[in-house]
């Protein structure tokens, strides 16, 4: 499209609609205060949701992108606003989510003076930021903005962060917008190589006792069929990492569960015990791997992985296939035939027979009074028949909610994997929830990591985006509590909360709200919280000092995983 | 085993990425012994010359980190034995050593240093070499009073050929 002699912020605002977007996240304030303006008068084509703090904007636009595949937006001013963004940059940085920020700079004359509400947010950005780039001329907004979204979508996705200056936004130019399809120095997606195919399906093939470990890159590749089509043409069991729960139905009869730190007990312990592990779109993070030295020595790896940096990194691959997984999983189920693996199956069978028996029946059946975390989840996978977005905070919850909440469909599990960041679930449910209305979206929050954001409540009442909201109370910050009681001597070191009236928060944001604390009380409460096309906010009171198992004690083999 | 290793990196030439390269080494605590930045053999195109001691192992894995970036056109990583490189180096002496110590004169031309400037107050010399030589004339100037030293970073080239015309053109097409 062209534009004559349009100001800079209409030059952005062209550029986002260029791009296909129809929603940004953001807070205003002084320096991109001009972008504002202008937004003012696009208001049918671009609507902009006002979140309480930056930071619930970059959640947000996280579990935009999360749900629905394309680049999540959000807008800060310069200064408070952009250092504001930071956390959820990096979450979004370590978690490979598309992200396009936009913040405002002081004018260029003043850059660097200590101007009021200065920083050096490119300086601050840089490591967490898969590209970033401050404007400082109007003629330039086109061509940076076409390249940012082109950076973050493409192979690996990332965060990008465009600073650009008042006066850029001010000054006039003539527009012309073109989609950016290729930079000189950046291959987003390494070309397949034929024979690293042919060498991953030889070893495969060879193999007696297989194991597949995929992550979030099926999701993020859209290659859900095509991982699908090869595990149940090759009948090779396969467990997932948090990131890469929903590419395959929990249901499915290859679906082994999770793996690492709070994973299931068969996958960890015969991840020790396979002879080819086939990591698919997974990066071998230290929560999966435990400690590396004794991780799957005994096995060949291969690797399929579209980022080469990522190739032997943490684990040293026999073969690495690079490669965009939609493109190479097709070539390789061509290759391998289907084998019955019975023996190899049945170990599976037994690890999860002796971690039913152990744990899992204690979480989802209790016979103690104490509500558990489980039998929330069973509910909640009840009453949403399992077709429910599950947006999970950080903590005991989120390891709970990972391990027992099922899905039929693919980006359903929203979580904040790699990072870690409290304060994600509220701000990224609204963010699930606008990215696909049409789905029910449950965030699952602890009463800690809550109070971090809770003042995106006013975000969801605001937009009456139907999120129901559900924490998970014990007051306690529950995981660190878990550490101290199992590996500091039981010293709760500032891990009791003395919480407020949670309900009554969120009645004060007009939110329908109820606090569940008895068994029997649960259904019913579950049932209700579905069955509101508003939002609606759902308190559990949980035992307050249950602990999450099994669990591989950091710096412990995945072998020596704990069953209590 | 750690040892020194030479990393060429060929970049656009952009604003900040000094900055992002340099953070990919400090976030690893590692301690850079040299950086240069400088045009190369190819227009737009710069050349970082980066040396570091640390481990094979670890040097490949940062390599990898500086090519993913989105600027970064190749980077490499080259033992010393691999490269032919040099260091650059200035010392300036008051001009009454110059000429009260007759000594000096033999150490210039013995180091096959170039004499810069001269003028009344002080003289500059100017000597590119393997750091041992650089250092050897420093210590051999430093009895006389050196009033300024400095010493660049290494340059240097690879024995084997770079093909990053060749690269370029590809990523072109």
């Amino acid at each position: 499209m062209k534009k004559e002699n349009i100001s800079g912020s209409e030059a952005l605002i062209h550029c986002l609609l260029e791009e296909g977007v129809e929603l940004i996240y953001g807070y205003p304030g002084g320096a991109i205060m001009p972008f504002y303006d202008e937004l003012y008068k696009f208001q049918d084509k671009l609507q902009h949701v006002l979140t309480r703090h930056e930071q619930g904007a970059t959640h947000a636009a996280q579990g935009f992108a999360r749900v629905s595949g394309k680049v999540g937006v959000c807008v800060a001013t310069s200064g408070p606003g952009a250092t504001n963004l930071v956390t959820g940059i990096a979450d979004a940085m370590i978690d490979s989510t598309p992200m396009v920020c936009i913040t405002g700079q002081v004018p260029s004359h003043l850059l660097g003076s200590d101007a009021f509400q200065e920083t050096d947010i490119i300086g601050i950005s840089t490591p967490v930021t898969k590209w970033n780039y401050q404007i400082t001329d109007v003629n330039e907004i086109p061509e940076i903005m076409s390249k940012a979204f082109y950076i973050a979508r493409s192979g690996r996705p990332g965060p990008v962060l465009i600073d650009i200056t008042k006066d850029a936004q001010f000054a006039t130019a003539d527009f012309k917008y073109k989609a950016c399809v290729s930079i000189r120095s950046y291959k987003p997606v390494p070309e397949v190589n034929p024979s690293q195919i042919d060498a991953a399906a030889t070893i495969i093939s060879n193999a007696k006792k297989p194991f597949i470990v995929w992550g979030q890159g099926v999701i993020l590749g859209k290659a859900e069929e095509e991982f699908k089509a090869f595990v149940e043409s090759s009948n090779i069991p396969a467990a997932w990492t948090i990131l890469g729960v929903s590419a395959l139905p929990s249901s499915h009869p290859l679906n082994m569960g999770m793996v690492g730190m709070h994973g299931n007990y068969g996958p960890n312990v015969l991840t020790n015990e396979c002879d080819v592990l086939i990591a698919v779109g997974m990066r071998f993070d230290d929560r999966v791997t435990g400690r590396l030295d004794t991780y799957a020595k005994q096995a060949k790896v291969v690797h399929f992985e579209i980022d080469p940096a990522e190739v032997n990194k943490n684990v040293t691959a026999d073969v690495a296939v690079l490669g965009d997984v939609k493109q190479t999983l097709p070539l390789l189920t061509k290759k391998v035939a289907s084998k019955p693996y019975t023996k190899w199956f049945e170990k599976f069978k037994s690890h999860d027979k002796i971690e039913f028996d152990k744990v899992i029946n204690n979480d989802l059946n209790p016979t103690k009074e104490g509500l558990t975390m489980a039998e929330v989840l069973k509910e909640i996978n009840r009453a949403s028949l399992s077709d429910a977005v599950v947006v999970s905070d950080v903590g005991q919850h989120q390891m709970i909610a990972c391990r027992y909440a099922t899905f039929n469909h693919s980006k359903s599990n929203i979580t904040s994997g790699g990072l870690g960041t409290m304060g994600f679930a509220l701000p990224a449910a609204l963010g699930a929830k606008m990215g696909s209305p049409d789905r029910e979206v449950v965030a699952i929050i602890g009463d800690g990591g809550f109070q971090m954001t809770i003042q995106e409540l006013g975000t969801i009442f605001q937009t009456q985006a139907a999120v129901k909201v559900v924490v998970l109370n014990n007051d306690f910050l529950g995981m660190v509590r878990q550490w101290q009681q199992l590996f500091f001597d039981k010293r709760y070191a500032s891990t009791e909360m003395v919480n407020p009236d949670f309900v009554k928060i969120a009645e004060s944001y007009f939110i329908d709200a109820k606090r569940v604390t008895k068994r029997s009380e649960l259904g019913k409460a579950v049932d209700e919280m579905m069955a509101s096309d508003k939002p609606y906010f759902l308190e559990v009171c949980v035992e307050k000092e249950d602990n999450v198992f099994p669990m591989i004690p950091s710096g412990a083999s995945v072998s020596e995983i704990r069953l209590s | 085993m750690k040892t020194n290793y030479t990393v060429s990196i060929y970049t656009e030439n952009s604003v900040g990425l000094l900055n992002r390269i340099s953070a990919i080494f400090q976030r690893r605590h590692i301690n850079i012994v040299s950086i240069t930045s400088s045009a190369s053999e190819i227009d737009d195109v710069s050349r970082f010359v980066i040396v570091v001691n640390m481990t094979e192992e670890a040097v490949k894995k940062v390599v990898g980190q500086i090519e993913k970036q989105v600027e970064v056109i190749k980077a490499f990583y080259h033992t010393d034995e691999e490269t032919i490189f040099q260091e650059s180096a200035l010392y300036k002496v008051a001009s009454k050593s110059l000429f009260e110590e007759r000594h000096i004169q033999n150490i210039i031309k013995k180091s096959h240093a170039n004499i810069v400037t001269v003028n009344t107050d002080f003289f500059v010399i100017e000597k590119t070499g393997f750091r041992q030589e650089t250092e050897q004339l420093y210590d051999d100037l430093a009895p006389y009073g050196l009033l300024q030293f400095v010493r660049s970073g290494r340059i240097s080239v690879t024995k084997s050929p770079m093909k990053i015309k060749a690269l370029l053109n590809k990523l072109k097409d």
